[in-house]
C-alpha cells in the first residue's frame, strides 16, 4: 500500500533522509522507531505530503506523492488520518465540533455529520464528553478525540506521530489498545512513529529502525528482537550482564510460536538438570512472552539441553 | 457667580460638547468599521502569502508588507495632511468630520492589518498542520482554524485600535477635523476656556475607559 524507495530529503544543507526503503502492506501495523532527529517524523510527513522529498519514490496505492497537484494532494489526505504528539485539537471548539471539523471542510451535510460524530464518540468510548472543551479533558481523552477526528473521513491509513509520547504509561497503553482495535475492526493500516520501545512491542508487527536518516534494521518485530541488531541495542542501550564464571550460559529467545512454554521448568523436570536464571528481558504481547532469557547450566549438560531446545522449537545461542 | 458659571458651562456643554461627542462617535465608528474590514482582508492576505504562510507568494507579500509599513511609518497628523489631495478628490473637502474618516481609516487599516497578522501568527502551527492532514483548503484553514482560534485576539486588537483611533480623531481636530478634539483645542485651549478644555478631557477619559471595559467584557465572553 505504501512503497518507499531510495527516499532522500534535505533541509537546507542537512540531509535528514538518506535513501529510505520501506514497504508497508495494506492492513499492517508498521512501526518507525528511532531516537529524536533520525528523520522518522519527516518520513511520516512525506507519506501524506506535509513534507516534500528531493529524490526517490513514495507511492501510496501506486500513486507517486511527488506528482500530485494541490487538489490531488487534498484528496489523498482525505484517505489518510493523522494524529500528533500534542493532540492538535482546537481549543475554542468542543469535542463534537473538533471531530466534525474534517467533515465540515469536506462539506458533508449536518445530518450525516451528526450521525458520524456520535458513532465515533462510541468508538473512542467517551460519548459523555460530547460538549466538553479540550481543556476540560485529560491527555488520554484528548488523544482519543484526535483519533476520532482522524477517523471521521473513513481513512485507509492512520499516521501516528509520537501519539503516545505525551501520555503516562497506563494511558499510553489504553490508547495503543484503541489503535489496535481500530486496525482489527476497520482494517485501517497503521503507521506508527515512536521512540518508545513499549509502544512498538505492544502493537507493531513490522518495524524499521531509523538511524541518522537511514534504515538501520528492518523486519518483523519477532525477528528483530531475536536477532538483536546493533541498531536495536543502540536504541535500548546495552545491558552489561555479568555472566557466571562456571557452567555454560545460553540465551533462549521467546517468539510468537513458543512464547507460552514454561521452558525452564520443563528442562529441569524432564531432563532433571538444574538451571540458573541469569537475566531475562521479556514482555507479554498478544498472550505470548516475547524477549529472551539467559540461563546457566552445568557444562556437561549443554548438548542435551541444546537438543531439547531444538526439539521444542526455540532459537538459542551460547553466550559463554 | 456659581450659578452663572454652571449656566455658562451648560450652554457650552449642550450646544458644543454634546454634538462634538456624537461627531467623535461617528468618526471613530466609521473608522473602525472600515479599518477592521480592510485590515482583516489585508491580514488574511498577509497570512496567506507570507514566506512561512499557507501559499507563499514572496512578491505579493513584499508589496503588501511595504504598503502596510509605509502607512504605519506616518504619524497620524502627517498622514492626514499628506493624503489631503486624495481626500479632496474623494470627499470633496479636507475639513470636517467626513474628511477625516478617510485618512483615519487608511491609518487604521494598516495598523489593524499588522496587529491581526501578528495575532494570526500566534496560532499553534501544529493546528495548521493537523488541518492540512485532513485535507482542509487554504481558505478553510484561515477561517475555520486560524481566525476561529484567534477570536479573543481579534477582540483585543479591536479594543486596542478603537482606543488608538479615539486618540487619532482628536489629533485630527487640530487640522480641521470635527469632534471632541477640535472642541478641546478651539473652544478650550485656544479660547482660554478651562472648563471646556477639562470637560473634554474628562469625556475622552470616559470614552477610553468605557471602550476598554466593553472590550474586556466581550473578550471574557469569547473565551
Amino acid at each position: 500500500m505504501i512503497e518507499i524507495k531510495n527516499l532522500e530529503k534535505s533541509f537546507d544543507d542537512v540531509k535528514v533522509l538518506k535513501g529510505i526503503n520501506i514497504d508497508i502492506p495494506s492492513g499492517a501495523k508498521y512501526g518507525l522507531i528511532g531516537r529524536s532527529g533520525t528523520g522518522k517524523s519527516t518520513l511520516l510527513r512525506c507519506i501524506n505530503g506535509l513534507e516534500s522529498y528531493d529524490k526517490g519514490f513514495l507511492k501510496v496505492d501506486g500513486v507517486e506523492i511527488k506528482d500530485l497537484n494541490k487538489k490531488e494532494l487534498k484528496d489523498l489526505r482525505r484517505d489518510m488520518g493523522m494524529i500528533f504528539q500534542h493532540f492538535s485539537l482546537l481549543d475554542r471548539l468542543d469535542v463534537y465540533q473538533n471531530i466534525a471539523l474534517p467533515l465540515r471542510c469536506w462539506k458533508y451535510d449536518n445530518k450525516f455529520i451528526d450521525k458520524k460524530v456520535k458513532e465515533l464518540l462510541e468508538v473512542i468510548g467517551i460519548p459523555e464528553k460530547i460538549h466538553s472543551r479540550p481543556r476540560e479533558l485529560s491527555g488520554g481523552q484528548k488523544q482519543r478525540v484526535a483519533i476520532a477526528r482522524a477517523l471521521s473521513l473513513d481513512p485507509k491509513i492512520l499516521l501516528c506521530d509520537e501519539a503516545t509520547s505525551a501520555l503516562d504509561p497506563k494511558t499510553a497503553q489504553s490508547t495503543i489498545e484503541l489503535l489496535d482495535n481500530i486496525n482489527k475492526e476497520m482494517g485501517i493500516t497503521l503507521v506508527i512513529v515512536t521512540h518508545q520501545m513499549s509502544v512498538l512491542r505492544s502493537i507493531c508487527e513490522d518495524i524499521s529502525i531509523l538511524e541518522d536518516g537511514v534504515v538501520a534494521a528492518q523486519g518483523s518485530i519477532n525477528d528483530i528482537f531475536v536477532e538483536k541488531p546493533k541498531a536495536l541495542e543502540n536504541l535500548m542501550g546495552t545491558k552489561d550482564i555479568v555472566l557466571p564464571r562456571t557452567g555454560r550460559t545460553i540465551e533462549i529467545f521467546f517468539t510468537e510460536n513458543n512464547g507460552s512454554k514454561p521452558i525452564v521448568s520443563q528442562i529441569s523436570r524432564e531432563l532433571n538438570i538444574d538451571c540458573l536464571i541469569v537475566s531475562g528481558d521479556m514482555e507479554m504481547y498478544g498472550g505470548n512472552q516475547l524477549g529472551s532469557l539467559i540461563i546457566n547450566i552445568p557444562i556437561e549438560n549443554h548438548e542435551e539441553v541444546g537438543k531439547y531446545l531444538d526439539k521444542e522449537g526455540f532459537i538459542w545461542k551460547i553466550l559463554k | 457667580m456659581n450659578v452663572k458659571f454652571w449656566q455658562e458651562w451648560w450652554k457650552f456643554f449642550e450646544k458644543i460638547i454634546v454634538p462634538s461627542v456624537l461627531a467623535t462617535f461617528r468618526m471613530v465608528g466609521a473608522t473602525m468599521v472600515l479599518g477592521l474590514f480592510f485590515g482583516f482582508i489585508l491580514a488574511v492576505l498577509l497570512t496567506l502569502f507570507s514566506p512561512q504562510g499557507l501559499n507563499p507568494k514572496k512578491r505579493v507579500y513584499r508589496v503588501l508588507d511595504f504598503i502596510v509599513n509605509t502607512i504605519r511609518s506616518f504619524p497620524i497628523l502627517i498622514l492626514i495632511v499628506a493624503v489631503s489631495p486624495l481626500t479632496r478628490k474623494v470627499v470633496g473637502t479636507t475639513v470636517g468630520e467626513k474628511a477625516v474618516i478617510l485618512p483615519l481609516s487608511i491609518a487604521a487599516t494598516s495598523f489593524i492589518a499588522r496587529a491581526l497578522e501578528n495575532t494570526f501568527k500566534g496560532v499553534d502551527p501544529q493546528l495548521i498542520e493537523a488541518a492540512k492532514s485532513f485535507g482542509a483548503s487554504d481558505l478553510q484553514i484561515i477561517f475555520r482554524v486560524i481566525v476561529k482560534e484567534s477570536v479573543p485576539g481579534i477582540i483585543s486588537v479591536a479594543t486596542m485600535s478603537t482606543i488608538a483611533y479615539i486618540a487619532g480623531s482628536t489629533i485630527a481636530g487640530a487640522v480641521g477635523g470635527g469632534g471632541i478634539g477640535a472642541i478641546a483645542l478651539n473652544y478650550g485651549y485656544q479660547s482660554f476656556n478651562d472648563s471646556v478644555l477639562y470637560t473634554s478631557v474628562f469625556i475622552l477619559f470616559l470614552m477610553v475607559q468605557a471602550t476598554q471595559a466593553i472590550g474586556n467584557w466581550i473578550y471574557k465572553k469569547s473565551l
